[in-house]
């Protein structure tokens, strides 16, 4: 079972009101491709009475952990502060943070109320405006959440500095792997979005393949083969209950994604050889049909004001991209390049599509905007694919396998930028990742 | 007949794959080409051993269970229609088995596509057999995509022997 933390943010009063800087230093762009990393000053956060020191020590490691992952930030070490914070609310000396280059100062707070709730506080200084960027905020919460209260902090750091959605207190949900490459277990997990508290959702009985999130995040689509043939299930996160939404008899069904209404799903039908793209109301279990050619249709996906489907076809020989209206209807291909392309997705800012491209014996993870043009690829390997997106629409994180008979899949993570990339840790082999939305 | 030459080699090495090659293929191999990946292990076949022509074992081994596809496509090859050819006279002959076809693919291509096209796979197969007058309800297909490789090398000699097409032989009905 999985507990939402109810987390309370609170303004903090009482500190001179200062008008938010609209356009001051503190801003990173994202578009812009950064270069240089922004320096920031993260002295401890204060424990506020007894039994807070370690929470207050692990929550600022993980709140500067997260800013760093991200490739935009710099941590300056302790060892060259001059200033030290020992009281939140004592007044803060520009003067030393600025002698030091650190553009952003992060200062916060830790108490425990002695029955398990935990509250942590905090304010972002632009240390050269010498002013404070918005204002302070409190999280109320539990010691067994201060990861999710630290991803919180960081969330509003970053949020207020690029002035984009955070995307830390979000979680994964993928296909843990072992085994050898001809023997693979495979079993639904999910986990933080930096790789922390992995959960199995599923046994290694069966296998299973790419699950999807619902909007809300509290329910999972996903392709298994408890019945001998691939059938889309959908399970609900919290109870960890499943239940099979397609079994037509001589059919298989696989490829399932949840439409943004969180009441629809779409997925792919194959029946003989013929696949196609369908769709089914979960309410009233009515089921249309989307795609009617005699080609692969799969992989679809729909933009985020739920109008509009990209998927993919090999209509034309080889896998491409199309757009076509949620009710169907005649599909505009938009790819174009060299190579194949596949599993499209939308972003949730509605701007780009991701997707996976095979050229020369090469795979790629690209983005396109949404009419084919502007195609760009961020990464290149033996083995990449499935892109999902963060939900801030910034970071792609997707599946990289390795090549040859000790060939292991492993996830990682880039920005939209092609910068940064990085593996995200997991316990053993991982594929097939889905991003949640930024949880509430 | 490059083709035919991996395609006959590949029946022979047949249950001698995991001795020949134990550290390349470990331990799951045997069931995985003994029995067709994914589906029941060799055990399944108990009574009657290979040298009984109305054995699932004889079917398997000598026979040949499988069909190997070029890659991306899923039309028969001439070699391949010729192993078909004797599946139906053998499933003609034993009118108490049916049959899963298991289509599968190489690791080169994306998850889903992979699976369409394992599917479009094990079509061909049924399609050819049922044309040869077995009844449909006696041949079922599933599509295992690029989830069960037998070959784990990443070049061509091992992409070859993956996108194939297994014929697996069950005693009596179907059961979905």
């Amino acid at each position: 079972m999985i507990r939402l933390l109810s987390m309370l943010a609170v303004l903090i009063l009482g500190v001179p009101a200062m008008a938010p800087a609209q356009s001051g230093p503190l801003r990173i762009e994202i578009t812009e491709g950064v270069i240089e990393p922004m320096p920031f000053a993260l002295p401890g956060f204060v424990a506020e009475g007894s039994g807070a020191e370690s929470l207050a020590a692990d929550i600022t490691r993980l709140v500067g952990e997260d800013l760093i992952g991200t490739g935009l930030f710099r941590q300056i070490g302790p060892e060259a502060f001059i200033s030290q914070i020992t009281n939140f609310a004592a007044p803060v000396q520009f003067a030393d943070w600025r002698a030091i280059n650190a553009q952003a100062l992060i200062t916060g707070a830790v108490s425990t109320n002695g029955s398990g709730g935990v509250s942590v506080k905090f304010r972002l200084y632009d240390v050269f405006a010498g002013q404070e960027l918005g204002q302070g905020l409190q999280f109320e919460g539990t010691a067994e959440g201060w990861r999710r209260m630290a991803h919180k902090v960081a969330d509003a750091v970053y949020s207020r500095i690029t002035g984009e959605g955070g995307y830390f207190d979000s979680r994964v949900v993928f296909v843990s792997e072992t085994g050898p490459k001809d023997n693979r277990a495979k079993r639904l997990a999910i986990m933080d979005y930096d790789g922390a508290n992995q959960k199995f959702l599923t046994d290694a009985s069966s296998i299973v393949l790419a699950p999807r999130f619902s909007p809300a995040g509290d329910r999972v689509l996903y392709t298994s083969y408890e019945s001998g043939r691939p059938r889309i299930y959908l399970l609900d996160v919290g109870s960890v209950q499943r239940r099979v939404l397609e079994e037509q008899p001589g059919t298989m069904s696989f490829a399932p994604r949840f439409a943004p209404d969180g009441q629809t799903v779409i997925f792919s039908i194959s029946e003989g050889s013929n696949t196609d793209i369908y769709s089914l109301n979960l309410s009233t279990g009515a089921r249309r049909q989307l795609t009617s050619s005699p080609s692969i249709e799969t992989a679809p996906s729909y933009s985020p004001n739920g109008s509009r489907i990209v998927f993919e076809s090999d209509r034309s020989g080889t896998q491409q991209l199309y757009v076509m209206s949620a009710s169907g209807g005649e599909p505009t291909r938009i790819s174009f390049g060299e190579g194949r392309y596949g599993t499209p997705v939308w972003s949730p800012r509605g701007d780009l599509i991701a997707f996976t491209k095979q050229n020369k014996g090469r795979f790629h993870i690209g983005v396109m905007r949404t009419d084919g043009s502007e195609e760009r690829l961020l990464t290149a390997s033996f083995l990449d694919e499935g892109p999902t997106w963060a939900p801030n629409g910034r970071v792609i994180m997707f599946t990289r396998e390795t090549r040859g008979e000790a060939g292991q899949a492993s996830l990682y993570s880039v920005d939209v930028s092609g910068r940064n990339l990085r593996r995200v840790p997991t316990p053993g082999g991982a594929s097939d990742p889905a991003w949640s939305p930024l949880l509430r | 007949m490059k083709q035919l030459t991996k395609v006959t080699l590949l029946f022979a090495a047949m249950g001698l794959a995991a001795c020949t090659n134990p550290d390349r293929f470990g331990a799951g191999a045997g069931a995985g080409v003994g029995a067709g990946a994914g589906a029941g292990a060799g055990g399944a076949y108990g009574a009657g051993g290979a040298s009984d022509p109305s054995s699932p074992a004889y079917f398997q081994q000598t026979i040949g269970d499988r069909v190997l596809f070029a890659v991306d496509q899923s039309t028969l090859s001439p070699e391949a229609r010729a192993v078909l050819d004797g599946q139906a006279k053998w499933l003609l002959a034993n009118p108490d088995y049916s049959a899963v076809v298991e289509g599968h693919a190489d690791e080169q291509g994306t998850r889903e596509y992979n699976l369409a096209l394992g599917a479009r796979r094990a079509n061909s197969v049924r399609e050819y057999l049922t044309a040869l007058g077995i009844p449909g309800y006696r041949l079922e297909t599933v599509t295992y995509g690029k989830e069960r490789p037998i070959a784990i090398c990443s070049e061509e000699s091992c992409y070859n022997r993956n996108r194939r097409a297994v014929t697996v032989i069950a005693a009596g009905g179907l059961t979905s």
